[in-house]
């Protein structure tokens, strides 16, 4: 098999376990979860091939892994689907492989399996515990197949989106994850906060999508082709781009510059930036093996893969330097402000899955302004490092809530929320796999010097802005900071200190298929970062790999940033810093204190938890008005009074039209005058005549005298 | 001599319609075998005629001519091309799943059954006419039994306005588009009625532009266009569910195929000058049919509104005059044909069983009838244009060409797209998902799930959407060969 056929295979296996889990195996909980691993499983051994394949590869962004199938023929070229394996394809390969295979192992035991069914579960509704000798146990979820094959369409979506060579396929799978998302966000759809929030994910992103197939569009308009490489690697296509002036010659783009912000927006309503951030932090209503596939291996990433791989169109006509294309300049401003704004409602936010929504937000804003700086590699770096601690830091929170969970079944007390986090405390000693994996991801988050991937990623990303873009990074930095500072403050409170409630107390490790993914996790969320530490600061004695490999996926060279140390000091002072801060502000919070941070921050900190009342504006400013258009402007003013009106009034003018013939016209002039009139006529006539006729000859003698006479007078005076 | 494929096919209905007319109205049971067969017969016979259309050969096939009426220039000519075989297609599944899915007409179902097929030959009628004269004739065939379906056996509330907008709109547009024909006729001094030679009577520019209007706008009036859409909702509503399927399904369709073939194949310069006028009136369409249906209690009035916008969607391909437009909208034509069937199939399930449409009062029917549930999502996300599925096949290159035309077009038009996802997504979660109602789900008047006739019709409707989408090599390339006989005449690329 040759690698591209082994390619082309790669998304098929999750898709045909979809089709078999709905079709056939919907009945059976073990076999649905088998065939959903062995997808997983197959398709990680081959982008595991694909990948190793690939790493050998000599100048493989020249020569990359490419096959293409017509399919749709129209227009003078036919669209096309198409697999291309490059260096960037290859290092998303590689997380997305790894992510999404523990994600569905971690998934067997998230939703209990082998336990009973519960005692008074609904499908919709998660699971509530059974009880089995009059102990409460977790009871099994009641949909578990079909949690199955959701994902499984899901990581179809995303293998689909990875391996695409073109906008076209990789639109196909942008969407399917798009509806993936609604599946199973809404996953519990008995709760209307799981219906409401699946809707909300699934409009939010569609809005970016329209923008993206715009931006399609018009690419496709102006170039004829949607296909990467005979756009990236064709100097004359993008030359042209970059100097046509964009249509209406709006705001003074060029069309590279147009097209690149449209499919921007693309990506700030799939990877959550400001301002269409809103969807993903309730997105948190879906299991969370669906948060971590979310905002993990899959969709937010493919927002951030997608800006990556159109990094060429994007930057079209900079130089190294030189001022930023309208692209770049919106992509750094939004990320950095992105960044910074969702790092600081992470602080007050007190559900344990809430918190990694904001950090993720703003893990991302730190990539789109790395790729709005110029940072290409920095950005595809902190994709592949934020993917693995983050998917590791959402499992170890479900893990933690699942433990939770067990306490609240122990007391029986329902109305402690498994995921406040002030209901957690002193997990460490119940949950010790747990604990250490998500101290492993939360210090990868924070970026806690040299051990960590995260360090190694963010770092590059902070010595771009460095060296490039001042203003970001000073941004960048801020939310470094913060970010070390909120990351702490959610260990602290989970997993340090004493347990505040019964229910922490009684929590429990979980089962295994649940602590091996994170284990796994939590050894690239270390490791993975060698493969990029800067050869500056080592002198050369371990190569820069990533940069090598993933800088070749570009047709011209980027020069390697000349190492300086300042801004990788600047790193580890902040986020030891706020690692430090987080600890002593939040090692004594005791049962029923309120947020340390409540009192000194006041009026800030009521913005902050309310998420900056960005719901409730939009709820003014969009939904409101969009409501009025349909129910007030075109239904009843447009279609059923201007339409309908003139419709009506043309049928009571006709039908008044026929009175007024009938009344005014048909029964007074033709009837009465005409039709009646001139019988009329015709009989006083008669009544008239008859006077005349009287029967006497004399009298006609004298009339035909008078007759006479008269014509005689008439033709003699004429 | 040739076996006369669309002569059968289009007098097929008619016949079996003459002959249920003649069975005892008692015997329901044999009336309904018979339509069944019937519409199998169509659908078969239609799939073979797809089927073996040779797409190297091109241009019309299939091709049947005897003179009618010789001393008007009048002649029986059939033929099909590209563009209007997959439509032949589409009527014979629309037939078949209607039939299938009116199993439970009780009302005088023999008259119903031959209404509904004398409508059908109709249809199949304009489809492949090549003859203006015959083609009027069979469009008036198709017109005038919607009338007594829906008057007869509609929706008790309305039918009877609904039936006379929908007639007199349909009439006066005819009529229109008939003073074009004729025009057509005399101008071109060849006293013949033949398209064909039509085609190539080289009218001048000015004669163009004056009759185009009449002839398109005359047509699109049945296509749906706004402002003359408004007879179509309050149509679909009233009419019982096999006529809806129809009427939504293809009847629509057969005001924009013959906008198509008369407006713009016989009058291309007409369509240069007025293309704008269609391009702002479709995207008008588009968009406001989708506000519409988003604020609808009725769930049949928001499918019925959809339909507007999706329509609108085909006339836009239309107006773009390129490649790709056309393309996606003849697929439009198609995959909105079955996706709105499936549509209305669903609804008149639900209303069937709930005895109520409005929204707000359903609920949690995802669990009784899930078959129509899945079928109804998967219709659902064709409308929104998801990937893998026909919609997209359709709507991805009708933007695509828009933006080639007119790209603030294009833009505006998108606004669609997300409101066509808001009121969908509000209908699924309303009616299949969320708390149902407690006496839908115990009680005298519990909900129970659809037959098996009901589930072979959304199953075939739901294959067909799959397929095209999924490798839509099965349909492009004959609408493309089509589209390229039309761009020809246009002069365009």
């Amino acid at each position: 098999m040759t690698t591209e056929t082994l390619i082309w295979l790669l998304p098929l296996p999750p898709l045909a376990a979809f089709a078999l889990i709905v079709l056939f195996t919907n009945r059976s909980k073990a076999l649905s979860h088998s065939i959903a691993v062995a997808a997983a499983l197959l398709s990680w051994l081959g982008s595991m091939a694909v990948f190793i394949q690939a790493i050998g590869v000599e100048h493989l962004g020249e020569h990359p892994f490419h096959s293409v199938l017509e399919w749709l023929p129209v227009g003078d070229k036919p669209f096309e689907i198409g697999v291309l394996v490059d260096p960037l394809s290859a290092v998303t390969l590689f997380f997305v492989g790894w992510t999404v295979l523990m994600i569905f192992i971690y998934s067997v035991g998230y939703h209990n399996f082998g336990q009973p069914a519960g005692d008074h579960d609904h499908p919709g509704l998660p699971p509530h515990g059974a009880t089995v000798h009059g102990h409460t146990v977790p009871s099994v979820e009641p949909m578990y197949s079909r949690f199955f094959a959701f994902i499984a369409l899901f990581a179809f979506g995303m293998y689909t989106l990875v391996v695409s060579d073109n906008l076209l396929t990789l639109f196909v799978g942008w969407e399917i994850m798009g509806l993936c998302s609604y599946l199973l966000i809404g996953f519990w759809f008995a709760k209307p906060s799981a219906r409401a929030a699946a809707i909300k994910a699934f409009m939010t992103t569609r809005v970016g999508d329209v923008f993206m197939l715009m931006g399609v569009a018009y690419l496709y308009a102006a170039t004829g082709t949607l296909s990467f490489r005979e756009i990236f690697f064709n100097e004359e296509v993008l030359k042209h781009l970059a100097e046509t002036p964009a249509l209406g010659g709006f705001l003074g783009f060029s069309a590279a510059g147009l097209i690149g912000v449209l499919l921007f927006i693309g990506t700030i309503g799939k990877s959550a930036q400001w301002p269409l951030h809103v969807w993903l932090p309730d997105a948190m209503e879906g299991p969370t093996p669906v948060s971590a596939m979310i905002h993990a291996a899959t969709m937010v990433s493919a927002g951030v893969y997608m800006v990556i791989r159109m990094f060429p169109l994007l930057s079209a006509g900079w130089e190294e330097g030189g001022p930023l294309t309208p692209a770049m300049t919106a992509m750094a401003f939004i990320g950095a402000l992105t960044a910074l704004f969702a790092a600081t409602i992470a602080l007050a936010q007190n559900d344990i899955k809430r918190v990694l929504a904001y950090s993720t937000i703003s893990q991302l804003g730190y990539m789109i302004a790395a790729l709005g700086i110029g940072a290409y590699v920095a950005a595809a770096f902190h994709l592949v490092t934020h993917a693995f601690f983050k998917a590791l830091l959402f499992l170890g929170s479900g893990s933690v809530i699942h433990g939770v969970e067990h306490g609240v079944l122990h007391t029986g007390n329902h109305k402690v929320d498994p995921q406040d986090m002030f209901n957690m405390g002193g997990l460490r000693k119940k949950m010790p796999v747990t604990f250490w994996t998500f101290l492993i991801g939360g210090f990868a988050l924070s970026g806690f010097p040299f051990v960590t991937a995260g360090f190694w990623s963010k770092d590059e990303i902070l010595a771009d802005a460095f060296a490039n873009n001042l203003p970001v990074f000073l941004v960048l930095a801020l939310s470094a900071l913060l970010t070390a500072f909120y990351t702490m403050r959610q260990i602290t409170l989970t997993f340090l200190g004493e347990p505040r409630t019964k229910e922490a107390a009684h929590a429990q490790e979980t089962p295994w298929t649940m602590t091996l993914p994170l284990v796994v996790l939590s050894v690239f969320a270390i490791g993975y970062g060698w493969v990029g530490i800067p050869e500056g600061l080592t002198g050369g004695a371990i190569p820069n790999w990533f940069h090598e490999f993933v800088a070749g996926t570009l047709p011209e060279h980027l020069p390697v940033l000349e190492f300086n140390i300042l801004p990788m000091l600047f790193s580890i002072v902040i986020a030891l810093t706020g690692l430090g801060c987080g600890y002593y502000v939040y090692r004594n919070v005791k049962a029923g204190d309120p947020d340390p941070l409540q009192k000194p921050l006041g009026m800030v900190y009521d913005w902050l938890k309310n998420k900056y009342y960005f719901d409730q504006l939009y709820d003014r400013i969009f939904i409101q008005p969009s409501i009025w258009v349909s129910e007030v402007f075109t239904t009843l003013w447009v279609d059923r009074g201007l339409i309908d009106g003139i419709l009506h009034g043309v049928a009571r003018i006709s039908y008044s039209v026929g009175g007024i013939l009938r009344n005014d016209f048909d029964l007074p002039v033709i009837n009465q005058f005409i039709g009646d009139g001139s019988a009329k006529v015709v009989r006083s006539a008669g009544f008239e005549l008859r006077k005349v006729q009287t029967g006497r000859i004399q009298q006609y003698m004298v009339a035909a005298v008078v007759f006479a006479v008269g014509a005689l007078a008439f033709f003699l005076l004429r | 001599m040739q076996f006369p494929i669309l002569s059968v096919i289009v007098f097929l209905p008619i016949a079996a319609g003459l002959l249920i007319l003649l069975m005892p109205a008692g015997r329901k049971t044999e009336i309904r075998v018979t339509a069944l067969a019937a519409s199998v017969a169509a659908v078969l016979l239609s799939a073979w005629a797809y089927l073996s259309y040779d797409l190297a050969a091109g241009g019309y096939q299939f091709i049947e001519k005897v003179p009618w009426l010789p001393f008007l220039g009048i002649s029986y000519h059939l033929g099909a091309d590209g563009m209007s075989i997959p439509l032949v297609l589409l009527t014979g599944v629309v037939m078949l799943t209607g039939v299938l899915i009116s199993w439970g007409v009780d009302d005088r179902p023999r008259e119903f059954f031959a209404f509904l097929f004398i409508l059908a030959t109709g249809v199949f009628g304009v489809f492949v006419s090549l003859d203006l004269f015959l083609l009027f004739f069979f469009y008036e065939i198709a017109v005038f039994p919607m009338y007594l379906l829906i008057s007869i056996w509609g929706w008790k509330v309305t039918r009877e306005y609904a039936a006379m907008k929908l007639t007199l709109y349909l009439f006066i547009g005819s009529v229109f588009a008939l003073v074009g024909a004729l025009a057509m006729y005399f101008q071109s001094g060849l006293n013949t009625f033949d398209m064909l030679e039509l085609e190539k009577a080289g009218f001048s520019a000015g004669f163009q532009q004056l009759w185009f209007p009449f002839v398109f706008f005359g047509f699109a009036v049945l296509g749906g266009i706004f402002p003359f859409h408004n007879w179509s909702p309050d149509g679909h509503v009233a009419a019982p569910t096999a006529v809806s399927m129809f009427h939504a399904g293809v009847l629509m369709k057969l005001g924009a195929f013959a906008a198509l073939r008369v407006g713009i194949m016989l009058l291309p310069e007409g369509a240069q000058y007025w293309k704008w006028l269609i391009l702002g009136l479709a995207t008008v369409n588009v968009v406001y049919g989708a506000f519409i249906a988003m604020v609808q209690t009725d769930f049949k009035y928001v499918i019925g509104f959809s339909s507007v916008s999706h329509m609108g969607l085909v006339m836009l391909g239309f107006s773009t005059l390129t490649k790709e437009g056309m393309v996606g909208a003849g697929m439009q034509m198609f995959s909105h044909g079955v996706m709105t069937a499936l549509f209305f199939a669903v609804v008149g399930m639900v209303y069937d069983r709930a005895h109520t449409r409005q929204i707000p009062e359903l609920g949690g029917f995802s669990r009784v009838m899930p078959w129509p549930a899945v079928a109804f999502v998967l219709g659902g996300l064709v409308s929104m244009g998801m990937p893998g599925l026909s919609g997209f096949a359709a709507e991805f290159p009708i933007f695509m060409g828009v933006w080639r035309v007119q790209p603030w077009v294009a833009i505006f038009s998108a606004i669609a797209i997300v409101i066509t996802a808001a009121y969908i997504i509000r209908v699924i979660g309303r009616v299949f998902f969320g708390p149902m109602p407690e006496h839908f789900a115990h009680g005298d008047h519990a909900v129970g799930d659809v037959n098996v006739l009901d589930k072979v019709a959304i199953v075939v409707i739901c294959v067909l959407m799959v397929a095209i989408g999924v490798y839509p090599q099965i349909m492009a390339p004959l609408v493309e060969s089509g589209v390229q006989n039309i761009l020809r005449l246009v002069g365009g690329a």
